[in-house]
C-alpha cells in the first residue's frame, strides 16, 4: 500500500489491537474505518483510570476528613480517636 | 481510669505476684482494667489477668513459646502462665506504652512489624486463625441507622470473615502480630521497642497488622500525613504486606475494609451505652461504611 499524500510505502503497526498504516517517507498515519474511534475510547478509558495508591475505592473524599488536629509538632490522641488508635 | 474489676481479691493476688518477681520494691499500680482484663504494675514487672473467656490452652503456650523466641521484637511472658482464681496470669516486664501526648512512633511500629513479618515462619507456629472481632462485634448491633449502614457494610466482606466458610488460600503466610494498635508496643529502657499482648500471634496474612492505621485513614480520621509515615517506614523496612512501590490498597482493601467496619461497630456499641451520640470521628467511621456499601463487593 501506497501513502495517499506522498505516494511513499506504509508499513502496518498494531497497537492495542488496532491496526496503523504510517507512511516510511512523511511519518503520515492512516486508519481504517472505526479505528479512531477505538483509539478515542482507549484514550477516553486511560484518561478515567483511578490515580494511584492514594486511597481504596470507599477512601473518604478529600473535602470531608475529619481529621482533629492540623500542624504542629505534637498532636494530641484524646477521646474516641484515642481508642480507635490504643485499643482493640 | 475507667475501672471496673469485679473481682476485688484479684487486685491483691496480682500486686503479690508482682512483688515476687520485681527486682526492687514497689508499690503496685493498675496499668488496665477493662474488657476483662486487668494489668497490675510493680516497679520493673506488669502482672496481667488475661480475659477469662479466651482459650488460653495449647496455642496460647505455643505463642508464649514463639514470643521467646523473638526477644529483640516481642515483650513476652517470664516464664510460664499461671492460674490464679480461674483465671490465667502471666509476668512480664515493665515497658513504657506510647503517650497519646507526643508525637505518635509511626515509624518504629512499622518497623515492628516489618521485621517481625520478615522473620522465618517456625514449622510449629501456632495459626493466627481468622479475624473473628467484626462479626462478634456486628452481631451486638441493636437498631438504628448507624447499626445499619454497619450492617450493609458488613454484608460486602469476604464470606470467611463473616464466619461463613474457610479463609482462601493464595496470600503468603508470614508472623503477624494479629491484633496490633498504638497500644501493642512499649519502650523498654534501653530506648528498643518491643511489640507486647501475644494472644493473636502466629501465621497470617501480614495485611492484617496494617488494617486498622489503613481502615483511620481511609476513613479520613487518621490524617495521610501519619499514614505516610507509617506505611513508608513499612516499605523502607521490607515489609512484606504491600508492594514495594505503588498501589498498596489490592492486599490492604479487605482487611482496611474489615477494620473500619470493626471500629464503627464498636463506636456504635460504646456511644449506646454511654447513652450519647456519635462524635465527628465516630461519625467519620459510620460514613465509611456508607461508602464500602456503595463500592460493593470486596471480593
Amino acid at each position: 500500500m501506497h501513502c495517499p499524500k506522498c505516494r511513499g510505502v506504509m508499513r502496518t503497526y498494531t497497537r492495542s489491537g488496532v491496526h496503523i498504516e504510517q507512511c516510511d517517507s512523511c511519518r503520515g498515519i492512516f486508519l481504517d474505518y472505526g479505528e479512531l474511534e477505538a483509539l478515542s475510547q482507549m484514550e477516553a478509558q486511560y484518561r478515567a483510570a483511578p490515580p494511584p495508591a492514594g486511597a481504596p475505592g470507599w477512601g473518604a473524599p478529600a473535602p470531608s476528613v475529619h481529621h482533629h488536629h492540623h500542624g504542629g509538632h505534637h498532636r494530641p490522641h484524646h477521646g474516641s480517636v484515642f481508642n480507635m488508635l490504643f485499643s482493640t | 481510669m475507667q475501672t471496673e474489676t469485679v473481682q476485688p481479691g484479684l487486685f491483691a493476688r496480682l500486686a503479690e505476684i508482682g512483688r515476687g518477681s520485681a527486682r526492687a520494691g514497689a508499690s503496685p499500680q493498675t496499668l488496665y482494667d477493662r474488657h476483662g482484663v486487668l494489668v497490675v504494675r510493680v516497679g520493673d514487672v506488669v502482672v496481667k489477668a488475661h480475659q477469662a473467656d479466651r482459650d488460653h490452652g495449647a496455642p496460647f503456650l505455643e505463642r508464649v513459646r514463639l514470643a521467646g523466641t523473638l526477644p529483640d521484637l516481642v515483650l513476652g511472658p517470664l516464664g510460664r502462665p499461671l492460674t490464679v482464681d480461674g483465671r490465667t496470669v502471666t509476668v512480664s516486664a515493665y515497658g513504657e506504652p506510647v503517650s497519646p501526648n507526643l508525637e505518635l512512633p509511626w515509624e518504629e511500629g512499622a518497623r515492628l512489624l516489618a521485621a517481625l513479618h520478615v522473620r522465618g515462619v517456625p514449622a510449629d507456629a501456632p495459626s493466627w486463625g481468622r479475624p473473628a472481632r467484626v462479626a462478634r462485634l456486628v452481631s451486638k448491633l441493636g437498631d438504628g441507622p448507624a447499626e445499619d449502614a454497619v450492617r450493609r457494610a458488613f454484608a460486602t466482606l469476604p464470606a470467611w470473615i463473616r464466619g461463613e466458610g474457610d479463609e482462601p488460600g493464595g496470600r503468603e503466610q508470614r508472623l503477624i502480630h494479629g491484633d496490633w494498635h498504638l497500644g501493642q508496643m512499649v519502650r523498654m529502657q534501653d530506648g528498643h521497642w518491643r511489640l507486647i499482648d501475644i494472644e493473636d500471634m502466629g501465621r497470617g496474612d501480614p495485611a492484617w497488622d496494617l488494617a486498622r492505621p489503613a481502615a483511620l485513614y481511609s476513613a479520613g480520621v487518621l490524617h495521610p500525613d501519619e499514614w505516610e509515615r507509617f506505611l513508608g517506614a513499612y516499605r523502607e523496612a521490607g515489609g512484606p504486606a504491600v508492594p514495594a512501590q505503588g498501589d498498596p490498597w489490592a492486599g490492604l482493601d479487605v482487611p482496611a475494609r474489615s477494620l473500619a467496619i470493626q471500629i464503627a461497630a464498636t463506636c456504635v456499641i460504646s456511644a449506646g451505652k454511654d447513652d450519647r451520640p456519635l462524635d465527628g470521628p465516630e461519625q467519620a467511621m459510620i460514613d465509611a461504611c456508607v461508602r464500602i456499601s456503595a463500592a460493593g463487593d470486596a471480593a
